[in-house]
Formats: C-alpha cells, sequence, structure tokens
C-alpha cells in the first residue's frame, strides 16, 4: 500500500510523544545572551573586587570604619548585580521563549511547561536560599560554587522535559562547581565560566541545531516539527 | 509481507487514535483538555475516539471532580502499551524491510 502514509504516521507518532512530554521551544539565543550578560556581571564583580585595598597587609586594628562601610557595600552591590543579572537573563528568556512557541505553534502554558518549570524550579529556588543561608554565616567563598552546583543539578532535572541536550550544560556546571570548592578565592572566575562561557557555547550549539532558519544537514533530526 | 499488514493495528488507523496513544504512552495520564489541545480535535472527535480505544481495553477512563468540575483522565493499558508496541514496529517494518 501507500508507503507515505506510514511514514508519516511514524512522523506523527514521534511528533507527538515529544510534544506531549518535551517543551521545545526553548530558546538557544536567549542562552547565548544569558552567558554575555554574566560574562558583564562577573567583569564588573572583577573590577570592584580589584579596588578594594589589600586586608591582608594591615593589621586588623589599623582597618578603619570607612573600610568596613566599604566592605559592606561591595556585599551589597555585587548581590543586587547578581539579582540584576538574574532577572534580566530570564526576561530575555521568556521573551525569546514565548516567541519561538507562537512560531512553532506551541502553547506558552501547557501541562508541559508547568512540569518543566516546577522540576527546573525546585532545586533552584533550593539552591538560591541555600546561597543566603551560606551569606548569612559569612561563608562567601563556597557562594559560587554552590550556586554552580545547584544550577547544574536543575538542569539536568529539567533537562527530561524539554531539549535533552541540556543535560550536558548541566552536568558541565555541576563538575566545575565541585571543583571551585577546592579553590576557594577564584569563585569569580569559575562562575564567569560556568554562567558566561558554557552558556554562549551550549546556546551557539542548540541554536544551530534547533533555531537556525535554514534547514541544515541536522535540520531533519533537530526539527521535529 | 502479509504477515507485517497482520500486525498493522486497525484500531489505531485513525490521525486522533494514533495521537491519544502517542501522548498516553509517554505522559502517565493525560486529561481529556489536554488531548484536545494537543491534537487540534473537537470535544466530539476525542470523545469517540477514546471510546474506541476504551472498547478495546487499549486505554482506561478515570472520571473524578477537582474544584467541583469534572475531569477525565486517560490512561494507557498494558495491553494497549503492548499493541501499540507492536503497531510501531509494523509501520517500521513497512517502511524499511530490510532492517
Amino acid at each position: 500500500m501507500d508507503n507515505k502514509n506510514y511514514l508519516k504516521d511514524i512522523n506523527d507518532i514521534k511528533t507527538m510523544m515529544s510534544r506531549s512530554s518535551r517543551f521545545m521551544s526553548l530558546s538557544g539565543l536567549s542562552g547565548v545572551l544569558a552567558g554575555i550578560y554574566a560574562l558583564i556581571a562577573a567583569l564588573y564583580a572583577h573590577f570592584r573586587l580589584s579596588d578594594i585595598p589589600d586586608y591582608a597587609d594591615k593589621p586588623a586594628i589599623v582597618a578603619t570604619f570607612g573600610d568596613f562601610v566599604s566592605a559592606y557595600r561591595l556585599v551589597n552591590d555585587l548581590v543586587l548585580t547578581a539579582c540584576i543579572t538574574l532577572t534580566v537573563s530570564i526576561l530575555t528568556g521568556a521573551i525569546l521563549t514565548m516567541r519561538k512557541a507562537k512560531k512553532q505553534n506551541e502553547k506558552i502554558w501547557n501541562p508541559v511547561s508547568k512540569r518543566l518549570l516546577v522540576n527546573f524550579g525546585l532545586p533552584l529556588i533550593t539552591g538560591g536560599i541555600f546561597c543566603i543561608v551560606l551569606i548569612q554565616y559569612h561563608i562567601i567563598g563556597l557562594v559560587a560554587p554552590a550556586m554552580l552546583i545547584f544550577y547544574g543539578l536543575s538542569l539536568l532535572n529539567a533537562s527530561k522535559f524539554t531539549i535533552g541536550d541540556i543535560k550536558y550544560l548541566g552536568l558541565a556546571n555541576v563538575i566545575i562547581g565541585l571543583v571551585a570548592t577546592q579553590f576557594v578565592g577564584y569563585g569569580l572566575y569559575f562562575w564567569a565560566l560556568g554562567f558566561g562561557v558554557f552558556h554562549i557555547i551550549y546556546g551557539t550549539i542548540l541554536y544551530n541545531k534547533y533555531d537556525r532558519p535554514s534547514p541544515g544537514p541536522s535540520q531533519k533530526e533537530g526539527n521535529i516539527n | 509481507m502479509k504477515n507485517i499488514i497482520q500486525h498493522i493495528n486497525k484500531a489505531f488507523d485513525h490521525r486522533v487514535r494514533l495521537g491519544i496513544m502517542s501522548i498516553l504512552m509517554v505522559n502517565d495520564f493525560a486529561d481529556f483538555n489536554m488531548l484536545k489541545e494537543l491534537l487540534g480535535a473537537t470535544d466530539g472527535n476525542i470523545a469517540s475516539h477514546t471510546k474506541a480505544l476504551e472498547k478495546e481495553a487499549y486505554i482506561s477512563i478515570e472520571k473524578s471532580f477537582i474544584n467541583r468540575k469534572p475531569n477525565t483522565r486517560y490512561i494507557v493499558t498494558a495491553s494497549g502499551r503492548e499493541a501499540f508496541t507492536k503497531h510501531i514496529e509494523a509501520l517500521e517494518k513497512l517502511i524499511n524491510p530490510n532492517e
């Protein structure tokens, strides 16, 4: 009989299976942009940190009230920078993902995207609270590694409900997070690597694999729609 | 060739039924609205096709109330899972007879 119909049946089955269990409209471009924001934030933090006088050379008694004030301000500013980076990244991701969902005729708010958000959000919020606790106890050196580890675990958890490739990004972040625990004081560099460079690399890979408008050789398997 | 055709299941010989089974294979359950949205079919369409699949005992139906609104959940049965897997295998063999 007609072969074409069977092929179409198989394609329909594949499309429905992935559509009903995975949210495929995640934008690769937003990953690249989030990476760029992270690098800018890290650069800003780096300059702010290299501005402070070296306390190690001074006896503790000489540290003035002004030093304390500026240290307090610094922590405040860095936390604010982190929050702004996070907000702008989420906004960019949300806007680009909505645009892509519209293009692919996928509803942005469906049972699948809800599941994705819950599975991504729970470990991430846990990590966020844990980082606040670390700051509370002045264990600043472990904040950057903890952010990387929890973010990586969130991605691993979310990878079952969206484009599967993000599990590698998650794994990479967990690994450098663990490595960073052994290099306290260099947290910012690991943070820039994980949130900046890795995002840009994976965003580019995802963009080429799934978003590219022109049909390439990888388009056939990548773009299910 | 005749052998393979035998495994092509008549119960799945419709786009909507194929879609319902595909969705239920990869989800613990799906409710009426989810099926409707994903398949872009009408209420009556979904209702008649789920009924047909239930008659074959390929899916089971659970009715409950969520916030006093009736909610219908569909779950694939063990025999439905087996039948659909066979159906997919038969389709694949028809497309690629050499494999």
